[in-house]
């Protein structure tokens, strides 16, 4: 009787869980599916789900039209380039924090957040003069300061978090037995928080790369990464929505699957320290 | 060499002073204990030994030297942890090596004393497992080896012993004891168990709120405590204590007699009681007698055979030599 009433009650959980799943996910799949139908079909009325003509011509005029490969590399080097200049800073930011905390220490770290909440246009006029005066705009080192940046109070949260729950006395123990603090958090912080650090790299590449306000305003051509890539579609000659779907799938491909793989490094890094 | 002095060293939290001005020194080669109830500065006081913890006015010296500002990767102290503080993601050779790999010696000189610490402490077979894959007095013993190596001026222990089990720790408590003999070293070795403290030291710091309440080798604090605390402190079962008009006989606030110097008889003596609870451990039995003299019932040892049942009429006799007297302020008279 028990069994079957648990049994039963993990039969609604799942599907529950799978319903809000292909919710959140079908905007998504709608994409993908729509890029994969001719223009008239994509605008049709009723909408058709799976019974079109299946065509890749989008793919092929979206490749003609640009060169996806510029877009993608610039994405991957901002992105992964944001990301990583990023954890180096934070890496001794977080460990200051969590090891040797001040009596400002929580004050600094809510403050960093309250950055977040500040809407990225108000301060999208100075930070624009600021990369003219600098020759930063349109430039991929540009770009890649500014999202590391934007990012860095969440590397820094991330991190934080990860290194409080490594016991102090580890530390100390390296510190007695000679090490530097280089060394120490070279040799013992950074090994140990591994699995921390490899899960806010991800999440970190994932926001860099989806990031659309600056990318957008601040580049034009040359350093323009694939959010400009799918923008470049919605625009010009009206709405071209399988073309545009096209575009969208091929720029968040690269990120889908990054994500299908890590998913477990991420599920299990966003929930650390919350569960123990 | 291994000398370690102390000179009006304080440390305070914030307005909180929890060693107030102390002065200490520890000789060369010596085993000392530093015990105290929890909360009584031990742990703060070896830590600012290790530099682990700045001291907030005052000197330390090692060997002479002043180490007062000397961080602590070059106080060439190894310390020992409570919770063993491993490197999780090193292998149990990589932790030992950890101190030589930092020292820069060479690694034929690393395996060399690597090999040497994991046979003294029954390594040898553990060296490529990581630290979880090991039992507690295992991971003890490659937080000692990790120590060993460096060969440091002063070995620093705080609570080792702690976290692992009674049995374990009797086995420790006298490897570490052996390694002493062996090596020679300076330790310093916190505890808050005055068993610990009693058969490992050579000098014994006992310590309440940060204060040194007497410095002496383990016979001399348990033969001849400094006051009321350390008589109370030292000593398993502890010293019975004794305040009002019988003390004043002795012309004392306080007086002190311990368990084994009560004489107990059916029919005569000093002070009558009742018997309370009485602990059969084989070689020894202890009574607990209430009487009116205290509070608490009176701890009496009498030997193993001895049987007396709960409620019985008795009578006790302290051994007048071994009375110890107190004053008002708990300081001994001697």
């Amino acid at each position: 009787m028990a069994r079957s009433v648990t049994q039963n009650r993990k039969i609604i959980n799942t599907s529950a869980a799978w319903a809000v799943g292909l919710l959140i996910f079908f905007p998504i799949l709608w994409t993908i599916l729509t890029s994969f139908k001719t223009e008239a079909q994509a605008i049709s009325d009723p909408p058709v789900f799976l019974a079109f003509d299946w065509t890749l011509e989008n793919y092929g005029a979206v490749m003609e039209r640009s060169n996806y490969a510029r877009f993608l590399w610039n994405s991957i080097v901002i992105a992964g380039g944001s990301t990583i200049l990023g954890i180096i800073i934070a890496v001794p930011a977080a460990w200051s924090m969590a090891f040797v905390p001040s009596k400002r220490t929580k004050d600094i770290l809510l403050w960093m957040l309250s950055t977040k909440m500040l809407p990225a246009v108000g301060v999208l006029y100075p930070i624009y003069l600021l990369f003219i005066k600098l020759g930063l705009l349109d430039t991929k080192f540009g770009l890649t300061i500014v999202l590391m940046l934007i990012n860095l109070p969440i590397i820094v949260w991330m991190l934080y978090t990860y290194f409080k729950e490594i016991p102090g006395e580890i530390l100390e123990a390296a510190r007695m037995d000679g090490a530097s603090l280089k060394e120490e958090v070279l040799y013992v912080l950074t090994p140990m928080a591994i699995p921390g650090i490899a899960s806010t790299l991800l999440l970190n590449v994932i926001l860099a790369w989806n990031e659309a306000f600056w990318t957008l305003n601040l580049t034009a051509a040359k350093a323009a990464p694939l959010t400009a890539f799918i923008a470049s579609y919605s625009s010009p000659e009206g709405l071209f929505y399988a073309k545009l779907s096209a575009a969208s799938t091929m720029a968040i491909a690269p990120i889908l699957i990054l994500g299908w793989f890590s998913q477990k490094q991420l599920v299990s890094g966003l929930t650390f320290g919350a569960v123990k | 060499m291994g000398q370690i002095q102390l000179n009006q060293v304080t440390k305070s939290f914030g307005d909180v002073q929890v060693i107030p001005p102390l002065d200490l020194t520890i000789e060369d080669g010596e085993f000392t204990v530093f015990v105290g109830p929890s909360g009584c500065g031990k742990s703060t006081l070896l830590r600012l030994i290790a530099g682990l913890e700045d001291i907030t006015s005052g000197h330390i010296a090692i060997d002479g030297t002043d180490a007062t500002d000397v961080p602590p990767a070059k106080r060439g102290l190894a310390m020992v942890f409570q919770s063993y503080a491993l490197y999780p993601h090193m292998s149990v050779r990589k932790n030992i090596a950890f101190p030589m790999r930092m020292a820069g010696i060479d690694q034929a000189e690393q395996d060399r004393r690597i090999e040497a610490a994991a046979k003294a402490l029954n390594l040898t077979d553990y060296l490529d497992r990581r630290p979880g894959q090991l039992s507690g007095g295992q991971r003890q013993r490659v937080a000692i080896g990790r120590a060993i190596v460096r060969e440091p001026a002063a070995f620093l222990f705080d609570e080792p012993l702690s976290n692992l089990d009674a049995a374990l720790r009797v086995g420790m408590r006298l490897e570490i004891s052996e390694m002493h003999e062996r090596l020679k070293t300076t330790m310093i070795y916190v505890t808050h168990d005055q068993v610990e403290a009693m058969t490992m030291a050579d000098k014994i710091v006992v310590l309440r709120a940060g204060i040194v309440e007497q410095v002496g080798s383990p016979l001399e604090l348990y033969q001849r405590p400094g006051n009321t605390f350390v008589a109370g402190f030292i000593g398993s079962p502890k010293m019975n204590l004794i305040n009002g008009p019988e003390a004043a006989k002795y012309n004392a606030a306080t007086i002190g007699i311990r368990p084994e110097h009560i004489d107990i008889s059916e029919t005569e003596g000093m002070w009558q009681g009742t018997v309370g609870v009485s602990e059969h451990l084989g070689s020894d039995t202890f009574f607990h007698i209430q009487s009116g003299l205290s509070p608490e019932p009176l701890t009496v040892r009498a030997s193993g055979e001895r049987k007396l049942k709960y409620g019985t009429e008795v009578y006790l006799t302290p051994q007048a030599d071994h009375l110890h007297r107190f004053d008002q302020n708990g300081l001994r008279i001697e």
